[in-house]
C-alpha cells in the first residue's frame, strides 16, 4: 500500500503496483522476479530513506473467471456442491505434492459445505455445525477449490481469476453466498459473513 | 477499478501507528551481506501451530525447508499465486542463486513469516516483531527482505 508505506518511517521501501498476494509480480517467471529483487537490493545504496516505485503495473482479472474443466458429477445422490468437492479431491492432491500446500483439511471442506447448505436452507447457523468457526471453514473450502484449480487450469492464472472461478461458477460458491446472505439477513456477528467471501464477490442485498 | 484498487483504496483510509524516529543503517555491502526473507503470507512448516485470525506471531522458516504450509486467513488476496510458486512471496530460490552468482554474501539460516491483515499491532511492535529481530540478528543477518502479503 503506497500511501501507508508514505506515512510510515520505512527505511527503504519498492512500491510494486502487483496483485496483493503477488508481491514478487509473477509466479512462475523467474526472470520477472529477479528484476524486482534487484530493484528492491539497489535501494541499498541510498543515504536517506528512499520509497521508489518499480516501473511495471500488473492488474488483477477479478472479472475474468479461470476457465477450469470441472469433474463429471457421478453420483446425483450427493448435493451438487459435495458432488463436486468430491470430484475436485484427485486435483487437489496433486496440487498439493506439487506446489506450496495450504493449510486445508480436507474433511473440514465437507462438513463445512454440509453446514454452510443448512444455513442456507434455514438453519440458524450457530446450530447449524459449521466447523471452526464460519471463516475458517469458508476458508478452507475456497483454498481447497483454487488448490484444485491450479492442477486443472494448465496455465498460471491471472490474480483472483481463481478465486472469481470459485466464487461465480462453483455449487460451492454459490452455497457459500446464500450461507453468508442467510447469516446477514439473522444478524450473525458482521466478520462472520462478511469474510465469508471476498469484498470483491459479494452480491448481498 | 480492479479488486485490488478497491482494496489499496480502503486500506489507505486506515490509521497508521505513530513511530518514534525511523530506523536507518548502512548495511555492509551487498556481495557480502547475508539477507532474510520475512514476509507476512502467513508459513510455516509442517507441524507448526496455524496462523489464528488476527494473530500476532511468527514461525521461524530454515531455509531449504520445502515442505511449507499457507494458513494467512485474509480472504482479500490472491492465494493462487503461491500455490503455484513459493517464490513469488518467499523468493528462497532468487537468493540462493543470488548467493552462487556472488550478488548477495549468502542466504540467512532462517527466515520469519508473519501473518499480514493484522488490525492490532501492538503486540507485534512490542513483543513478536522484536523477537524475530533478535532471532534475526543472532543468527547474523545484514540485509531483511519483507514481502508484505
Amino acid at each position: 500500500m503506497k500511501e501507508v508505506a508514505q506515512r510510515m518511517p520505512i527505511p527503504r521501501a519498492l512500491y510494486c503496483d502487483f496483485p496483493l498476494g503477488r508481491p514478487l509480480g509473477r509466479p512462475d517467471d523467474p526472470a520477472f522476479q529477479r528484476r524486482v529483487l534487484d530493484a528492491a537490493f539497489a535501494l541499498l545504496d541510498a543515504s536517506e530513506p528512499t520509497l521508489a516505485t518499480y516501473p511495471e503495473t500488473i492488474l488483477d482479472e477479478v472479472d475474468q473467471p479461470l476457465a477450469c474443466p470441472m469433474p463429471a458429477r457421478l453420483d446425483p445422490s450427493l448435493a451438487p456442491a459435495l458432488a463436486e468437492a468430491r470430484g475436485l479431491r484427485p486435483a487437489f492432491e496433486r496440487a498439493q505434492a506439487g506446489g506450496l500446500r495450504t493449510d486445508v483439511d480436507v474433511e473440514v471442506v465437507e462438513e463445512a459445505l454440509f453446514a454452510f447448505g443448512r444455513v442456507a436452507a434455514g438453519t440458524p447457523w450457530e446450530e447449524a455445525g459449521i466447523p471452526r468457526n464460519p471463516i475458517d471453514a469458508a476458508l478452507n473450502v475456497r483454498a481447497y477449490y483454487e488448490q484444485a484449480a491450479t492442477a486443472l487450469a494448465g496455465h498460471v492464472p491471472a490474480a483472483r481469476a481463481g478465486e472469481s472461478w470459485f466464487a461465480r461458477e462453483t455449487a460451492a460458491g454459490a452455497l457459500v453466498h446464500d450461507a453468508q446472505q442467510a447469516m446477514k439477513d439473522a444478524g450473525a456477528p458482521f466478520p462472520f459473513w462478511f469474510y465469508l467471501l471476498p469484498a470483491s464477490q459479494h452480491r448481498l442485498h | 477499478m480492479t479488486a485490488d484498487q478497491d482494496m489499496r483504496a480502503m486500506m489507505a483510509t486506515l490509521p497508521v501507528p505513530e513511530l518514534e524516529g525511523r530506523p536507518f543503517t548502512a548495511p555492509p555491502a551487498l556481495a557480502g551481506a547475508t539477507v532474510a526473507i520475512v514476509t507476512t503470507a502467513g508459513l510455516g512448516r509442517a507441524g507448526d501451530e496455524a496462523f489464528g485470525l488476527l494473530d500476532p506471531g511468527f514461525r521461524l522458516l530454515p531455509h531449504g525447508e520445502t515442505d511449507l504450509r499457507m494458513s494467512h486467513n485474509s480472504q482479500n488476496f490472491d492465494r493462487t499465486g503461491l500455490m503455484l510458486d513459493r517464490n513469488v512471496a518467499y523468493p528462497v530460490d532468487r537468493l540462493a542463486e543470488m548467493a552462487a552468482e556472488g550478488v548477495i554474501g549468502g542466504v540467512a539460516t532462517n527466515h520469519v513469516s508473519f501473518m499480514g491483515a493484522q488490525q492490532e499491532l501492538d503486540t507485534i511492535l512490542l513483543d513478536t516483531g522484536p523477537a524475530a529481530a533478535r532471532v534475526l540478528r543472532e543468527q547474523g543477518t545484514d540485509v531483511v527482505l519483507l514481502t508484505p502479503v
